[in-house]
Formats: C-alpha cells, structure tokens, sequence
C-alpha cells in the first residue's frame, strides 16, 4: 500500500486503512436513480467550483493570451484580437532559449539531487535506530516553511559580503563569490536552495516506499551472503523503480511550476540569468511596472502544456500499476 | 518539543542495541539540513550592528528582541489577515472536498473517473497561470484586493487534493455500516452527516492541515491579487520588508521566525498527518 503506515491507521476503525491513499475506480455498478440524484447533489459544490474557480479563469487565461492587452485595453475592455502573434513574439524573443535552457536545467538538476539525497536519506532512516524517528521529523521542516521564509533565508545566506556561505568558504582561502549577483552562479544558487526545498518531499515518499518491501527479501539476501550494497541495487533499487518514476514526475511537474524560491531570491536575474519559463511569465504580468498580459498568458499555457506532458505521462504510470 | 515529536514517529525498527554511529550520523545530517533554520533563528536575534560582523556571529551571544518587537509592531495586521485566510481556506476546501469525495466514493457518481482525472490535471496547472486567469477575472468582478478573493484563490491548491484525499478514505468505509444506516431510514444526507463525516475525521484533519499551511504559506497568489489590499498576508509583509530595508535582516528573519511557526504547531502536534499528507495521492500501488 502506498500511505504510511500512520495514515492508514490514524484512528480508522478496522478495515478502513487499507483504502486510504488510493483512488479506486469508481463502481460501475447502477444505483437507483434516487441515489443518482443524491451522488449529483453531493457533487455539485465541486462542479460549480471547478467550472467557476478552475475552468473559467484558464479560459481567461487563452483569451489573454490570443488579444493584444495592455493596460488600458485591461481596463475598458476592447483589447484586439490578434490570433497566434503573441505566441509567435514568444517564440522568437531572445529570452525564449535562455528561459528554456534554464527551465530545464533547475528542473532536472533539481529533481537529480533530491531524487538521489531523498533515497539515501530513506534507506539511511530505513535502517533504524536509535531517534531516527524523531530526525526522520525533523527533516519535514523545510518542506513547511513557507517558501518565502526558505527564500529569504538563503538570500541572506548568500548574501555577498555578509553571508555565512561566503565566510565559511573564506576559511578554506575562496574568494568572494556574488551568489546571486553574477550571471554565472545566479541559476545554481536558486537550484541549490530548490533542492533543499524539496528533499523532504522526496525521503518521505521514498520512505514509504521503502516500507512496503516485505523485510523476509532482505532476510533471504543476507543469507545468501549479499553485503548492503549489493542488497540496495539488487533488491531496493528495483523494487522501488515504480515509486521512484512517480516521485521524480511529480517532482518535474511541481518544479516546472516554481516561481517563489527564483522570485525572491533572484527576480530572475541577473539579466535573464536565472530566467525559467514560470519566472519570465510572472515578470511580464506582475513583475515590472508595466504589466503586459498578453505574452505572459502565452507562456504560461506553454508552461500548462509542458506540464501536461509529464503529466499524463504520471497517470499513464499510475494507471499501468492499478492495472498489475 | 522533543517528546512530543516521537509520539507519532515511533521508529519502525529502532530498538535498543542499534550501532550508535547511526544516530551520531543522523544527528549531523538532520544539523546539516537544519542549518538555515537555525541561521534563521541567530539572524533574528543578532544586534543589527552585528549583523555586517566579519566573521558572522554563529551564536547569539548577547541577544536582542529588537526584530521581535518590531514584528509585533508592524505585522500584526499581517498576521491576523494570513490567519483569516487560512481558516476560510480551510472551511471552503472541506465544505467543497467532502460531500464530492462522498459523492465519489459512496455514493457511485456517474462520470466518477472523469471528474478524478480532472482533478488530477486541475493539480498540474502552475499557480502563475492560475494566478493571472484570475487577475482577469476579479478586475472585471473587482474582487481584487479583497480577502474573499484571496481565499478562493488560495484554495485551488487545496480543494482537487483535498478531493482526492477524502475519496480515497471514504472508499475504505465498510459498506455494511452505510447499509445498516439505510436500512433504519437515513437518507444519504443523513448517513453522510452521523456516519461518512465522523468516520472520515482524520481525512478533515490532514486535509484542514494542508489548506491551512498552503494557505498561510502563499506568495503568488497574494502578490499578484492582493498587492494593493489594505489587509495584506505575513508573506507579503516579509516581502515588502525585504524592497523596503534591506539592512534590517535581523527585523525580517524575525518575521520569518514568527511566520514559520504555524508550521512549527503542525509539526509538533500532526506529524503524522503531515507525512500522511504528503504520501496521498502522490504513490498508489
């Protein structure tokens, strides 16, 4: 099963745990009409919230994208409609690679690093032993902290005359680094500080995961003499593969999303230097003085379709597990 | 704080005669990775002309409140407004959440698996996209500014888990207990009221619990539909206060210090929950 085990058991009566952390096919089985009508009239809160709060401001979102809006436009209403051109100006603006470029490059070293910390933090937790319960807690802080406080913190941490980080380098004879200042190390600081944001997220899945391999393997292996090494690539590793892929999509699809850890550390810049396709779309809608919709919502529904991507790619996974 | 988090962590395996390197080798990473929080801490204490010292002060040796004051000061309103935000979150999510989740689970909707799917992609859309689709949308409603905008919002993080989360456990319920319920008369109202809900009080909790935290937590919503608000969120006071003067970090770590510790209080008292949060609805197998 997939919950913790403190899910599944967190004062459910008997026979409830099991189902926690599922969502199972809803029965195809025909009720009464009565009870259609009942199922219709629990439901309908959520349908007017998802077409009201959801579907309609998406929509919003394409009309933006697909109408030239300044402000003025914003204000009366008339904006002129100009098909694809904002997405064509995207596509052909010079912070379009670099944004690109650097979207993939915090994702994926973001989701490499915690991916691989988280699993070696589970398998570590895993172990036992003595407060590892208590540490294992512990590690859940950054994972709470509202992102501006994490943000904030390492800015100032990074900071390039006084932060901790520059001192403690200059201990060991480095020089002083601008973290966030120069064009170089702008995107590895934000990633620096986005991997730590998201190891808890990944040790505490991978956890779980790791608590679902029956102990007998393990008991088997060491008797036929397989030190921890090999038990973990032989036995861990592979056992794990289906946790794994759907911990590493859905940290792509969250980190695809980030846009408060870059913002306040960065802006984004230098220049476009720590740029992502979520930062460049905020910028352009809320970041300066002069507000420009149209290009910012042709981003972001680039940013959606990306996300989609992965996206089905996560619930052709989870599908193909229900279905073994 | 330390014998309150065991309570709900209680170490699988962890029984005496363990080698102890692993604890002093977990002791050092969790230091390690807890690190900034403490530099957090330190910073908001330091005298703010220590705050330049070269090198930086690792201890607050002769501590000063001056940050702690000036939070109590100045961001009061701000705090007052995060919590206001989070509560209506909350109340708004498990208002929606449960009756769909029992609706979904129970109660055999039809277009069932369509409506999970599309919660399932609702989570996927960045809250940047959201974020502007309703910037359009409040200016021409004028919720902008407004808190009730906010929340709303705000919740669209909350509701398509939250969704997920009660379906999930409502599933789990034993048919026999619904089906003694109708045979002594209840309507489905009824049964969901005394029944479904009470059964499903740990599925309220961990959902009320995220609500909450993503709520208190959110910067974008807050800084693209509530920047101009008279009543702004404590995100959007650290973040002001950041353009405003940045020589006082000791005055903004304060104010983060005092806005993480809702997360603190949850730690402490829902860990469980919290890690149940976090696993439901990511792994299923």
């Amino acid at each position: 099963m997939t919950t913790t085990e403190a899910t599944a058991t967190a004062g459910a009566p008997p026979g409830v745990g099991p189902g926690a952390g599922r969502v199972p096919a809803p029965r195809r089985r025909r009720g009464p009409a009565a009870s259609q009508w009942a199922a219709a009239g629990f439901a309908t809160p959520l349908l007017v919230y998802l077409i009201l709060f959801y579907a309609y401001p998406l929509v919003r979102n394409i009309d933006l994208s697909v109408h030239d809006y300044t402000i003025r436009a914003f204000v009366q209403g008339n904006a002129e409609f100009v098909g694809f051109e904002k997405y064509a100006e995207v596509f052909s603006s010079a912070t379009f690679p670099t944004a690109l470029w650097n979207t993939a490059v915090f994702t994926v070293v973001s989701i490499v690093f915690q991916y691989a910390t988280g699993l070696a933090l589970a398998v570590f937790f895993r172990s036992g032993f003595r407060l590892s319960g208590l540490l294992r807690a512990m590690f859940l802080v950054p994972w709470l902290l509202p992102l501006i406080v994490s943000a904030s913190t390492w800015a100032w941490m990074l900071n390039s005359d006084n932060g901790i980080v520059n001192s403690v380098l200059a201990a060991f004879g480095v020089g002083q680094i601008n973290w966030l200042t120069s064009p170089g190390t702008a995107l590895l600081s934000v990633t620096i500080a986005n991997i730590w944001l998201g190891i808890p997220f990944n040790l505490v899945i991978l956890y779980s995961g790791l608590q679902n391999i029956p102990g007998e393997v393990y008991e088997a292996a060491s008797l036929d003499g397989a030190g921890p090494w090999k038990q973990f690539w032989s036995i861990t590793f592979p056992l794990l593969r289906p946790v794994s892929a759907i911990t590493i999509l859905l940290g792509l699809i969250y980190t695809l999303k980030v846009v408060d850890v870059i913002w306040i550390m960065t802006t984004g810049g230098p220049g476009d230097a720590s740029t992502t396709l979520a930062i460049w779309s905020y910028r352009e809608a809320f970041g300066t003085g002069q507000p420009d919709f149209s290009p910012a919502a042709a981003v972001g529904n680039l940013l959606i379709l990306i996300a989609l991507v992965f996206g089905f790619l996560h619930l052709q996974l989870q599908r193909r597990q229900e279905d073994s | 704080m330390t014998s309150l988090g065991t309570t709900g962590t209680t170490p699988t395996r962890s029984t005496p005669g363990k080698p102890w390197w692993k604890t002093a080798l977990g002791l050092v990473l969790t230091a390690f990775m807890l690190f900034p929080v403490y530099w957090m801490v330190n910073v908001s204490l330091t005298q703010t002309s220590d705050l330049r010292a070269d090198p930086p002060h690792w201890f607050p040796w002769d501590p000063t409140f001056e940050g702690y004051t000036a939070v109590f000061q100045q961001q009061l309103p701000a705090l007052g407004t995060s919590l206001l935000v989070g509560l209506g979150c909350v109340v708004l999510t498990v208002v929606i959440a449960a009756p769909a989740g029992y609706a979904l689970a129970l109660l055999n909707l039809r277009g069932g698996r369509t409506l999970n799917f599309l919660l399932l992609v609702a989570q996927m859309i960045p809250a940047v996209v959201m974020a502007m689709g309703f910037y359009a949308v409040y200016n021409s409603l004028g919720l902008l500014n407004t808190l009730g905008g906010l929340i709303i919002a705000d919740s669209t993080v909350a509701v398509p888990f939250g969704v997920l989360l009660y379906t999930a456990f409502m599933s789990g319920i034993p048919r026999e207990l619904l089906q003694a319920a109708r045979v002594d008369g209840a309507s489905a109202w009824r049964t969901f009221r005394s029944i479904v809900l009470p059964v499903s009080r740990n599925s309220t909790l961990t959902v009320s619990l995220f609500a909450f935290l993503w709520a208190w937590s959110d910067f974008i919503f807050a800084s693209t539909l509530n920047r101009n608000g008279e009543l702004i969120p404590i995100t959007l006071g650290i973040y002001n206060y950041i353009g405003n003067n940045t020589t006082q970090w000791n005055a903004i770590m304060a104010t983060a210090v005092v806005a993480s510790v809702p997360a603190a209080i949850l730690l402490v008292v829902a860990q469980r929950y919290v890690a149940a949060g976090v696993t439901a609805g990511a792994v299923k197998d």
